[in-house]
């Protein structure tokens, strides 16, 4: 956002009347000790550093202008990525959140800065994504004038953060945003942010020094683990002929996977995961079955109405998840391990709630616990997955049309990935076969917009995920759709040298919704028939190297040259128009009611 | 399960928007709030919400919990009325004639607990304090003579069963001191400051 403004004389309290205007020629970097005399912004800056921030995505503006004043003097200790639109900055730092388990920082400026924020915060809130937002706002003082890029931000935003804050006196900075960033990492982590008047950014006051916020008397992001229901569970779950465990995003942000795996290893429990769970438990673990929900594997939604006793690990019971509610898992005695109490009973009513962060109850658990296998049991979900196998998946990835599947290309980059690579997905079909066929190997290796659905996603997220993941390869994968709504970004890309994947199969429509009106509006297509520019070309404008295929005998080449590619690259294939997703648990049907074509 | 009349009783933080962020877990489910007093607790730094809304048990436990999980919230408590004593305070201004000639002061202060707090040449301000039912009621006993103007106070309620936050709230303050607010100072300095 620009402005159309100019700083012409600051305000009076606090401020050092011989640096107005901030002069360029300030001292350089060096870590600023106790007791200096900071303007808010440098005082932003330190803060941010001393938290380890090593990258923050952000567009300056008007309000956030001091701040990006004082970057001026740090961009050889912060990594400032100047993206394209704020939506794409919120992304890219979920992205680097979620790949890298780190707090994801953005700054954007007032107004029309920040309310590009919002997709990305309500996106963040419903999935748990650490994220600090950092916004400019008008002075103090022109607080509710209407001024020049003036939003109520902080109320726009309450629904859709874990906290929010504005500061209008730079003395409050170092400890405001220590506490946001304790309260965005810890207990159920989340989006939080944190509005900054401009005559905060300027006004200086003496720098306290770094103090790290760990505690907070209202809030508790643990509950206490009591042991007692955690005998109880484990007396359910050692009684139980037929248990099944539900896994979710909760065993990664709780860096639990170890002890996870160890708890079903040791209770020898089949083990199905949320999209938001997958790559907690490599793909090819044998006590894998697979994806829960509306389009994931036959046997998990089939068998979660034949448990006895259903173990659920850090995931919330999505509608998406569930299917109707009424008809979900009525025979099961239901355990729920979850850090947030309200989650608990909030879908299904649990017969033993285990409240705490996994990463303690699971321990505890697995020693309560008897060393068991359940092969029969285990053997019914290889019998639902023969099936699917031969009705759903052998199609998808060895179709005998020449017209090539999603399926297939996901499946070949198994094979040339390993299972190692980061797979960033946006939102609908693509997204859906993706999470169904991709192998990981390792955990954080899954990145998507689960709770909220966001198109536009993808890419930016890849973008921050690349940031974040070190030397990992972080390969995006978008639908012709949803690439078009973020596809801004690739002037980041190249500006910013990122060395991101991107592939776009390329079906010409807007592929789930186009899937429901086949399956639930009489084939009315209704405006999801959707025109693409041409995606190698406009790479190219962006010096960006790409391709677009459509023929089966090309597709392993072209991904292998995506992959060796050093740099960015862009993959569009072309793939069958109106292919769709199978297993479905049609809307308002049980989990039982899967259909498999 | 049936709807009924709920109180829930919240502590918290004494935060700028916290009221929002606490009204809109309402909004959000299309829940109306009947009646909603906040105010500073006997504890400096801690304010005390109640809150009246008419739902089924099963929702308004989650409820509680979605307020509870508020960063800025202490602890969030929900009872049903026969749990709890509560009280909400009416004033009635009366034009002086119509009283002094017409109505029966004497049932009006014995029959409905009503005190004269103010006593003027043209009106009269009555106040009483009790259940809805009750300041209803001399709503319509007035009605007849000319009432002029009405207001009713939010419920303020007490939970029988407690075994008393006071010293919990008092002690809590005492081992960890809330934060003071910190209000823009700036607001009214227009003219001080100069700035674009």
């Amino acid at each position: 956002m620009d402005t159309t403004t100019t700083e012409t004389k600051k305000m009076g309290k606090k401020e050092d009347a011989g640096k107005a205007g901030h002069p360029a020629a300030a001292a350089p970097a060096a870590a600023r000790k106790a007791g200096e005399m900071l303007s808010g912004s440098e005082t932003v800056l330190e803060i941010l550093l001393a938290e380890g921030v090593k990258t923050v995505f952000g567009y300056p503006g008007g309000a956030i202008m001091p701040v990006y004043d004082a970057l001026y003097n740090y961009q050889d200790k912060i990594n400032h990525i100047l993206v394209r639109h704020e939506q794409g900055s919120i992304h890219a730092a979920q992205g680097y959140a979620r790949a890298s388990g780190k707090v994801g920082v953005v700054f954007a400026t007032s107004g029309p800065g920040a309310t590009n924020l919002v997709t990305g915060l309500a996106d963040a809130m419903i999935d748990s994504t650490p994220l600090v937002c950092i916004t400019g706002q008008v002075y103090a003082h022109l607080l509710g004038t209407d001024a020049f890029q003036e939003t109520d931000v902080i109320n726009i935003t309450t629904p859709v953060t874990k906290w929010n804050y504005q500061v209008t006196d730079p003395v409050e900075i170092p400890t405001v945003l220590a506490k946001a960033f304790y309260i965005a990492r810890s207990g159920r982590p989340g989006p939080v942010l944190v509005d900054i008047t401009k005559n905060a950014q300027i006004q200086t006051a003496e720098y306290p020094g770094y103090q790290k916020c760990t505690h907070i008397r209202s809030y508790r992001p643990k509950p206490i683990v009591r042991e007692e229901y955690l005998e109880e569970a484990a007396k359910l779950i050692n009684a139980a002929q037929k248990p099944f465990v539900l896994f979710g995003q909760g065993v990664i942000l709780g860096k639990a996977e170890n002890e996870f795996r160890h708890f079903i290893e040791k209770g020898g429990l089949p083990a199905a995961w949320t999209i938001l769970g997958l790559s907690a438990l490599p793909t090819d673990h044998p006590l894998n079955v697979g994806m829960l929900g509306m389009h994931g594997n036959y046997g998990p939604n089939v068998l979660t109405n034949e448990c006895d006793v259903l173990i659920a690990v850090g995931m919330r019971f999505d509608d998406r998840v569930t299917g109707r509610l009424d008809k979900y898992a009525k025979q099961a005695k239901i355990i729920h391990l979850d850090i947030d109490p309200s989650e608990i009973d909030k879908n299904v009513k649990t017969t033993v709630p285990v409240w705490g962060d996994c990463k303690e109850t699971l321990p505890i658990l697995t020693r309560l616990i008897e060393k068991k296998t359940h092969p029969e049991w285990l053997e019914t979900f290889h019998q639902y997955a023969r099936e699917e196998m031969e009705l759903c998946i052998n199609p998808e990835i060895h179709p005998t049309s020449k017209i090539l599947t999603m399926g297939e290309v996901i499946d070949q980059l198994n094979t040339l990935t390993e299972g190692k690579a980061i797979l960033v997905t946006d939102v609908g079909q693509h997204q859906m076969v993706t999470c169904r066929y991709a192998k990981f190997t390792q955990s954080k290796s899954n990145i998507t917009s689960g709770g909220l659905g966001t198109m536009g996603f993808g890419m930016p997220a890849a973008m921050g995920a690349k940031l974040g993941a070190g030397d990992r390869t972080v390969i995006s994968i978008s639908g012709d759709g949803g690439f078009q709504m973020t596809l801004q970004e690739l002037g980041t890309i190249m500006q910013c040298q990122i060395g991101l994947k991107m592939i776009i199969l390329n079906n010409q429509f807007l592929g789930m919704v186009r899937q429901w009106q086949e399956l639930f509006h009489d084939k009315r297509y209704s405006f999801t028939d959707i025109q693409s520019p041409d995606y190698v070309t406009l790479a190219k404008a962006y010096q960006i190297p790409g391709k677009r295929i459509s023929e089966r005998s090309e597709l392993k080449g072209a991904l292998k040259e995506m992959l060796d590619t050093k740099g960015a690259y862009l993959l569009e294939i072309m793939v069958g128009k109106e292919n769709n997703v199978f297993p479905m648990v049609p809307q308002g049907c049980s989990v039982a009611e899967i259909r498999l074509k | 399960m049936s709807k009924q009349e709920f109180t829930l009783t919240v502590y918290t933080e004494n935060q700028i928007g916290l009221l929002n962020r606490i009204a809109i877990i309402f909004s959000r489910r299309k829940i109306n709030i009947n009646s909603l007093n906040t105010s500073p607790s006997e504890v400096p730094g801690i304010h005390r919400f109640n809150i009246v809304i008419d739902e089924v048990e099963e929702v308004v436990k989650k409820l509680a919990r979605q307020i509870e999980k508020q960063v800025d919230v202490l602890k969030a408590y929900y009872n049903t009325n026969d749990e709890i004593v509560w009280q909400e305070m009416a004033l009635y201004k009366m034009p002086t004639d119509a009283v002094t000639e017409k109505v029966k002061v004497e049932r009006l202060l014995h029959e409905f607990g009503a005190r004269a707090i103010a006593i003027r040449k043209d009106y009269i301000v009555f106040e009483t304090t009790g259940h809805r039912e009750e300041t209803d009621k001399l709503i319509s006993f007035l009605e007849p003579f000319g009432l002029i103007e009405f207001v009713r106070s939010a419920r303020v309620a007490i939970i029988k069963d407690s075994q008393g936050f006071h010293s919990k709230v008092k002690e809590f303050e005492r081992r960890e001191p809330g934060e003071e607010v910190i209000e823009n100072e700036f607001l009214d300095k227009q003219e001080e400051v100069f700035s674009m």
